[in-house]
């Protein structure tokens, strides 16, 4: 049974028919990426996954449960943490407070604080910015927080939107890093990137977005090897 | 002879800017989360001070305050007060915001109104029909005053007052400062979408923001009435407004500034009520000192439009 699973979900966004028919599936132990330049509807499949915008047709499971009518912070307790296009931390709480937030599910204050030093572990810049405030960081490392954060929840699955956005080259390779390093310690990730070729290089499978519908999907290496993929997506 | 009243002045001015800083952190909190102006607050100070009124009123009917440690006496009246005006705040938010949530702004604002005018209108009948009458004398619990140095004094009603508005300052504020529901208020203020990403269920965060800035509002009724013993259906709507007032002059939102602009306004209020008459001959008497305070208001507002603690909003890129 696959952790995650879309079937013919149809999404509607402002009037727009967004997504048309969306189907994928996401294994336990997987990076998946969903691959899609600008408006393709990789951002609403995100956003209709954790009921922020809702599909009008077909079906989210996770773990084989029908979440389509689930409310959103019911589908993150569920054990989906959603890290949002743009960070989207809070401006205003401090580095502690954002991962306290991201906890927010957890009763036990020790799982809490083992949390936060696993947070510190996988981004060490976060620690020396414990009681700064989550606005006054570069964007390097709100992403890192907006990371740590989904972290704290302990989901079984992780969705990264766009984390590569508007980073540095250097930054972009340390997401990546992050991602894989995730991966290897047994978390699934499912990745929406403009940058394909990055994203393709880490994960195992990719499916290519376009208009809201599936045009393609393969392993990532014959995706990434695909002439059609490398002239739209990786000029 | 001016300056020997000052210190009294001070004083009641005090006590005055004390209960308009209470009731402004249930409308600043409000906003802060909804960007909305609860108009219905004022009068859920009223009920507030009539919940409280009513307590001592048939205890003491039955003779139950006869004896009894005022301090006790005043504790029971406020848990209970507060706990109906919490409970009739999270009510109102259920039953007359929350369906128009996402609805354009002015129309939870209309229906605000609505609501106000029903508790005013609930609260005279049920008094009218119970009492025959609506202007309620409190039963006073705290009598005598203590002096403060030869030049002012401080009735002890008044003292508790600011003693226990102080306490419900420093309460609220280690609230959302410290707690873990607390900090999801501030979460769910600055970007709720987000917030519901983190498992918070905003709408228990709002509920919750209104029983405790109800809960807070009604106090103060209670306060309110031992303070000035007659109390009428219609006192939220000028204590209200005021109130308001306090909280934009501290910057809409922001929970310290709705402390500092309450005392700030109390004080205006105070100092030009006594001081107004005698600068200016008389020209202007103490009937105008809401008048010269909002004027201050004004000039705040126009040098900065958004109050004294508040952030100026910036357009987002």
């Amino acid at each position: 049974m696959a952790l995650l699973e879309l079937q013919e979900v149809h999404t509607y966004y402002g009037g727009i028919h967004a997504l048309k028919g969306l189907s994928i599936t996401v294994n336990q132990g997987e990076v998946v990426t969903l691959i899609g330049s600008n408006g393709a509807g990789k951002s609403t499949t995100l956003k209709t996954i954790c009921g922020q915008t809702r599909a009008k047709q077909g079906k989210v499971l996770f773990n084989g449960k029908d979440i389509t009518q689930m409310r959103t912070h019911d589908i993150a307790k569920a054990g989906i943490a959603h890290v949002p296009e743009g960070r989207r931390i809070f401006p205003k709480l401090t580095v502690r407070e954002n991962l306290e937030m991201g906890a927010f599910g957890v009763s036990d204050k020790k799982v809490i604080e083992e949390g936060i030093e696993r947070a510190f572990a996988y981004f060490p810049r976060l620690k020396e910015r414990i009681e700064q405030k989550g606005g006054t960081m570069s964007g390097g490392e709100q992403q890192m927080l907006a990371i740590a954060r989904g972290l704290m929840m302990k989901p079984q699955i992780l969705m990264l939107d766009e984390p590569s956005m508007g980073l540095a080259p250097i930054l972009v390779e340390q997401i990546f890093d992050i991602v894989t390093e995730l991966n290897k310690e047994g978390m699934t990730i499912l990745l929406v990137e403009q940058n394909a070729n990055q994203a393709l290089s880490v994960a195992h499978r990719g499916y290519v977005i376009q208009t809201g519908e599936i045009i393609m999907k393969d392993d990532a290496h014959t995706l990434l090897a695909n002439p059609q993929v490398r002239e739209a997506y990786l000029a | 002879m001016m300056l020997n009243i000052l210190p009294q002045v001070l004083v009641d001015g005090l006590i005055l800017g004390f209960m308009y800083a209470v009731v402004a952190l249930g409308y600043t909190m409000v906003y802060g989360i909804l960007e909305f102006i609860n108009f219905a607050h004022g009068e859920i100070f009223m009920v507030g001070a009539f919940v409280g009124t009513e307590v001592l009123l048939i205890s003491d009917a039955l003779g139950a305050l006869e004896g009894m440690n005022p301090f006790v006496a005043l504790f029971i009246t406020l848990i209970i007060a507060m706990g109906i005006t919490g409970a009739l705040g999270v009510g109102i938010e259920r039953v007359a915001y929350r369906p128009l949530r996402g609805a354009p702004r002015l129309v939870p604002l209309i229906s605000a109104i609505g609501v106000s005018f029903l508790l005013q209108d609930l609260v005279r009948f049920t008094e009218a029909l119970a009492r025959n009458e609506f202007y309620l004398n409190t039963p006073p619990l705290f009598t005598g005053t203590i002096p403060l140095g030869s030049w002012a004094s401080i009735p002890t009603k008044g003292l508790v007052v600011i003693v226990l508005a102080i306490i419900m300052m420093i309460g609220l504020t280690l609230f959302v400062g410290k707690t873990k529901w607390g900090i999801a208020m501030r979460a769910v203020a600055q970007d709720q979408s987000t917030a519901s990403l983190m498992t918070i269920n905003v709408d228990k965060v709002i509920m919750l923001t209104f029983l405790i800035g109800s809960s807070l509002g009604g106090a103060t009724g209670v306060l309110f009435s031992q303070n000035y013993g007659t109390i009428d259906p219609y006192i939220g709507f000028i204590l209200g407004l005021k109130a308001f007032t306090a909280a934009v002059l501290g910057g809409i939102g922001n929970l310290r500034g709705a402390m500092v602009g309450g005392i700030l306004l109390g004080m205006l209020e105070s100092l030009s009520g006594a001081f107004m008459g005698p600068l200016t001959n008389g020209a202007f008497g103490a009937e105008y000192k809401d008048v010269f305070a909002f004027s201050i208001l004004i000039l705040v507002l126009l040098f900065k439009p958004e109050g004294l603690f508040g952030e100026a909003v910036k357009e987002k890129v």
